[in-house]
């Protein structure tokens, strides 16, 4: 396990990025490069971070980076890993990195053939829970009761479920990450890259421009959302459900903050009646129930 | 010395796609194209072919591993048809704005709806503006020949594009015809192996065609332009190598036959270009100076060529297997627009006839192309085309 003071000086994303004041997307980009280094090649399919690269000529990260149709994350990854494979190079970690919409909706398709082809490669969602490149549509990973541009009144459905849709695939390694906690979502990247076969991190990624919270508060609005429950971390390891530290004790309901405190945090939540926050807390608490019978199997 | 394979074009292109050493295929099934990538799975599974095999879920993802492979440095190979194109679609601006030399094989399909599995360019033609070289076979001999060169074409720094290699679904790729394949040495010595004009590097990091405001995006444009104006340059010459190498020429971008002295001269593509040879020697026994102009290669358009047979000639008829939908067949258009003249001139350019022949696989025989020029002769001497768009053989 790594502690702060051993993290890598070194930085990989450059000063001068575009990306928003307070981009939860941006701090996971600092965080995953510590975590892998500098032998890392990118593939970023349409999503933010096909601005936070910057424009060209300019390039804000010190790794190669290979820019892609929406879609095919998956399926552009699973040629550079083979082409790698036939020029015998083998310590250069391949990562897809897309957002919600790149994996849980359009995506999908390409990231499910790549892991059912046991594609060796890290597969990085940084979920912001709506198309945020083009200004907050609803996608499959928006909350329920979220305003989105394309919700206006709030999301009616429940977010997709992609970290289990992907163990579901039977690929060795699952994770769920957040920004706030920096030594969980370092640790479970260094494990991922020691893998072999395809592993999946999924990071919920606050967004204060989408999310409609001050930029300075991304670590905070993550760390509610763990405390709440709404957001859980934990490792699925060649199928075994295990929570990680931060979310462990909260298997005790009790010890979970209402999910209230965290909805009033962000703008896009201002419209949530009481029901609406009651049908959240049940959905979360009913979560919760799954993750006890995971846990204790 | 050569070696002879008789087998089906399909066959015939994985043949190819192996003595070309290509080290990763992304492929997709899809009728008639299936046994190429079958044949392919062969010659990996038995060690034959040194190549990683990605089975991938759809050709859109096909593309998009064989984008990602040739990213990271090496020969790549798919091959579809039809709605496996059109699915690719995206992908294939990608592709070529990428500036990545992938050779695919196109076994050519009609576009539904309604279904259909027989023949017509539709597929291909439909691709025509994505930056992609397009080579059109007559014979299984064109498609292992075309592949080989392709692969030495696009790689040349001066083009750097990707090429797709069509034949006829069933007309060819189910056909087996006599081929013959120069030893591996030599092929080996003909096409060295990938050097790559920019590959994914950890030791040189950059991103990849990121995002590209209206200050440079017309130059990328342009560069592609130049490259394919490369392109037609260099595909005579490499043509040219390979038949004194091996002994098999294809004309380069456009084979020509008895067109020196003829009055008239048809233009076609594919194997309607080699039933027409039959067509010509028949017509002219009696006494009939037709010429035939086949297309090789679709992209770049050899507007030249184009216009150095319309020097003699008092026309040119296009007999066109496909139809851009309120326009006409695609080669009328091209011959048109690259025979309209730059300057005033005293003399018109030759009349230019469009006719529509095996759309959807309907059988195209020697005696329907010399149908086909008795009518255009007509109206050539008439000095009037009666009808601009006909459509050959169609049900009242």
């Amino acid at each position: 396990m790594v502690t702060l003071k051993e993290l890598p000086k070194e930085e990989y994303i450059l000063k001068g990025n575009p990306a928003c004041a307070g981009c939860g997307a941006a701090i996971s980009l600092r965080l995953m490069f510590k975590a892998l280094g500098r032998k890392v090649i990118m593939i970023v399919p349409a999503c933010c971070t096909t601005v936070i690269q910057g424009p060209y000529p300019y390039t804000a990260f010190k790794v190669p980076l290979l820019n892609i149709v929406f879609e095919a994350t998956g399926a552009a990854a699973s040629g550079i890993v083979a082409a790698l494979k036939k020029r015998c190079i083998e310590d250069v970690t391949v990562v897809g990195w897309a957002g919600d919409g790149g994996t849980v909706d359009i995506g999908l398709q390409a990231l499910s053939g790549a892991a059912e082809r046991e594609t060796n490669f890290i597969y990085i969602c940084y979920d912001n829970e709506a198309y945020g490149n083009t200004g907050m549509q609803r996608s499959g990973a928006t909350p329920f009761g979220a305003w989105t541009t394309t919700t206006p009144t709030g999301k009616r459905e429940h977010k997709k479920d992609m970290p289990m849709i992907m163990a579901a695939h039977g690929i060795p390694y699952v994770a769920t990450v957040i920004p706030s906690y920096p030594l969980d979502f370092i640790n479970k990247l260094r494990k991922a890259k020691q893998i072999k076969g395809t592993k999946y991190i999924h990071i919920l990624s606050p967004c204060p421009t989408g999310w409609r919270f001050p930029g300075s508060k991304t670590i905070e609005i993550g760390r509610l959302a763990v405390q709440t429950g709404i957001w859980a971390l934990y490792e699925i390891e060649n199928g075994e459900f295990k929570l990680s530290p931060p979310s462990a004790r909260l298997l005790d309901k009790s010890k979970r903050k209402p999910v209230e405190l965290y909805l009033k945090a962000q703008g896009r939540f201002r419209n949530l009646t009481d029901r609406d926050i009651a049908e959240i807390q049940q959905w979360v608490d009913e979560t919760w129930e799954k993750y006890k019978r995971l846990q204790a199997n | 010395m050569t070696q002879t394979i008789i087998d089906t074009a399909n066959h015939i292109a994985a043949y190819a796609a192996k003595a070309a050493r290509v080290k990763v295929v992304a492929a997709y099934p899809i009728t008639p194209q299936t046994t190429i990538v079958e044949k392919i799975a062969e010659f990996v599974e038995s060690g034959e072919m040194d190549a990683e095999y990605i089975r991938v879920e759809s050709e859109h993802s096909a593309m998009a591993a064989c984008v990602g492979a040739e990213a990271a440095g090496v020969r790549t190979f798919t091959a579809t048809s039809a709605h496996g194109l059109a699915l690719m679609h995206e992908v294939l601006h990608w592709a070529a704005g990428s500036r990545l030399p992938i050779v695919m094989a196109v076994v050519n399909r009609a576009m539904g709806a309604p279904w259909s599995i027989w023949p017509d360019f539709s597929d291909s033609l439909s691709q025509r503006d994505t930056g992609w070289l397009q080579f059109y076979c007559a014979d299984n001999q064109e498609v292992f020949d075309t592949i080989i060169q392709a692969y030495k074409i696009c790689e040349d720094k001066r083009v750097l594009l990707p090429a797709m290699v069509c034949s006829e679904g069933l007309i060819l790729s189910h056909t087996f015809m006599p081929v013959k394949a120069p030893e591996q040495e030599e092929i080996d010595d003909f096409l060295p192996p990938y050097d790559p004009g920019w590959a994914l590097d950890v030791d040189n990091p950059f991103s990849h065609a990121n995002l590209v405001s209206p200050e440079w995006y017309m130059e990328f444009r342009y560069m592609i332009q130049n490259a394919m104006e490369n392109a037609k340059r260099l595909i005579p010459e490499v043509d040219r190598e390979y038949g004194r190498r091996f002994g098999f020429e294809h004309g380069g971008l456009i084979e020509k036959y008895q067109c020196e002295d003829a009055d008239l001269i048809l233009v076609t593509m594919g194997t309607m270009g080699s039933e027409a040879k039959i067509s010509v020697n028949n017509l002219r026994k009696e006494g009939l100076k037709v010429g035939l102009a086949r297309v090789r290669v679709f992209r770049p358009f050899p507007k030249e060529e184009i216009r150095k047979l319309a020097e003699n000639a008092q026309m040119l008829t296009a007999i066109d297997r496909h139809v851009s939908f309120g326009m006409e067949g695609f080669l009328a258009t091209e011959i048109k627009a690259s025979l309209y003249s730059r300057e005033k001139s005293a003399s018109d350019p030759p009349l230019v006839a469009g006719f529509l022949a095996g759309i959807g696989g309907r059988d195209v025989t020697y005696r329907d192309i010399e149908l086909i020029a008795k009518k255009s002769w007509k109206w050539m001497q008439a000095g009037k085309i009666e009808e601009e768009t006909v459509w050959w053989n169609l049900r009242e």
